[in-house]
């Protein structure tokens, strides 16, 4: 179960990865900022918020849809990573 | 018989011997009654759609509706040889239009029964009844405003968009620019009233706080100088898409208080509530005022929020939020931002009032 790449930290980076260099049309380093290399919009940003979500199975709720949360691959695979271990630990 | 009173969105027409006299094909010749040519223009002007469902040749018939100078009225013609219910269903689905809300004209019993029998919903009308039409209940909307008189431009301007987004490869951003979008946030004036109200009406999905304005309520708000009401059209190189965006705002000494954004749901795509709400923060940041956004979460509008959140308005606690009046209804939640100077948005050009002063 724990093996499974949707709920490790490289899995979830790997895949959110892929989707913004997807959609940017180039590489996309873990820790580069996305909204200062001006890669990424609001616009952009919204679409990531509903992406995580579907793609995870995660909720991600007020304060946790502030800007830092989305600035890097590196931050999204956190933001989820702890939402994800959230839903374990009520036993989900 | 509500549903029979309702407001017919589309009106789908058969050709020979309806909208003209003659029959194309044996008489070559056909004649369009002045009388139907208002009529058309007149349903027009009332923000009713109209499209073409006629069994004809196709190039000959849309050449002479060319000639007769009407072409340019309807949308999304059918003109060819299937069963007209099959047009008609598709002219509804190509323009998202419930089939409660299209109606179809034509002089052949035949063709009124065969589209009512597989599309009961649809009002069919006889031809011998196009004098009285305009004068129907169901063809005479309650309020006319500037959108809908234009309603039939933003239409032909969207396919035009949508084929252009289908046919385009590349980043999403990329695409937005090549629209050349220009957004003008305005005053509204008394006669934009109207207008502002329908947007309240038709966006409850990205209205912040599910509050219905009236334009009796907007028009007080008007005339109060601690009220702004403020109006956003949006157009790009296809065209025009209308009053697309409503703010207003209430401002505070040291604050102003954001009681309602709301944007249509059709320029959710281009970023339309992000470009506004990054234009006030600027706003804000040039008068040196805090901003609190009122928000009321409802089952339709969390994009609103998410749009709230990443601009990068909190919960947090500040000593400006006492200044403000409770809001006016329970369940309000109230958002604040520390603004700082905002860009303007890359993929779109403003043209804008300044708030400072005033
Ligand atoms: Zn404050």
């Amino acid at each position: 179960m724990n093996q499974d790449p949707a709920t490790t930290a490289e899995g979830i980076a790997q895949a959110i990865t892929a989707f913004v260099s997807k959609r940017v049309g180039a590489d996309v380093p873990a820790d580069q900022d996305l909204f200062e290399s001006g890669l990424v919009s609001s616009l952009f940003a919204m679409e990531l918020v509903v992406h995580l979500e579907q793609a995870f199975s995660v909720q991600i709720l007020g304060d946790d849809l502030k800007r830092d949360n989305f600035r890097s691959v590196r931050a999204m695979t956190a933001l989820v990573l702890r939402l994800n271990g959230a839903g374990h630990a009520t036993g989900a | 018989m509500a549903e029979q009173t309702s407001i017919v969105k589309c009106l789908v027409w058969d050709l020979d011997n309806t909208l003209w006299q003659g029959t194309l094909l044996e008489d070559g010749d056909v004649r369009l009654p002045d009388s139907v040519r208002e009529l058309v223009t007149e349903l027009d002007s009332r923000g009713i759609l109209q499209s073409v469902a006629s069994k004809n040749d196709h190039d000959q018939a849309w050449k002479r509706l060319e000639a007769l100078g009407v072409a340019e009225y309807f949308v999304l013609p059918r003109i060819g040889w299937g069963p007209k219910s099959d047009s008609v269903r598709e002219i509804a689905d190509e323009l998202g239009f419930a089939l409660g809300t299209v109606a179809f004209v034509d002089d052949q019993p035949a063709e009124r029964a065969e589209v009512r029998f597989h599309l009961p919903e649809v009002r069919c009308y006889d031809a011998g009844r196009l004098p009285e039409l305009a004068a129907l209940p169901e063809f005479s909307p309650v309020t006319v405003t500037v959108d809908s008189r234009r309603r039939r431009q933003m239409y032909q301007a969207g396919f035009r968009r949508k084929s252009a987004e289908a046919e385009f490869q590349g980043p999403s951003d990329d695409f937005l620019r090549s629209l050349e979008l220009q957004m003008r946030i305005g005053r509204a004036t008394e006669d934009e009233l109207s207008r502002v109200e329908e947007l309240t009406l038709r966006t409850s999905q990205m209205n912040a706080t599910g509050v219905h304005y009236s334009s009796s309520d907007l028009r007080a708000l008007l005339a109060d100088p601690r009220h702004e009401v403020l109006v956003t059209t949006l157009t790009d190189r296809f065209g025009p898409h209308g009053a697309v965006g409503l703010q207003l705002l209430e401002k505070h000494a040291g604050v102003w208080n954001l009681k309602l954004l709301a944007t249509s749901c059709r320029v959710v795509s281009f970023g339309a509530g992000s470009v506004l709400l990054g234009w006030l923060v600027d706003q804000a940041a040039h008068a040196g005022v805090h901003l609190v956004a009122d928000f009321r979460r409802t089952e339709r509008n969390r994009m609103m929020e998410i749009a709230y959140r990443l601009a990068g308005f909190t919960d947090e606690p500040c000593d400006c939020r006492a200044g403000l009046p409770e809001p006016a209804q329970e369940d309000v939640q109230r958002l604040h931002l520390l603004p700082a100077p905002c860009a303007p948005p890359p993929t779109m050009k403003l043209h804008t009032v300044s708030l400072e002063g005033v």
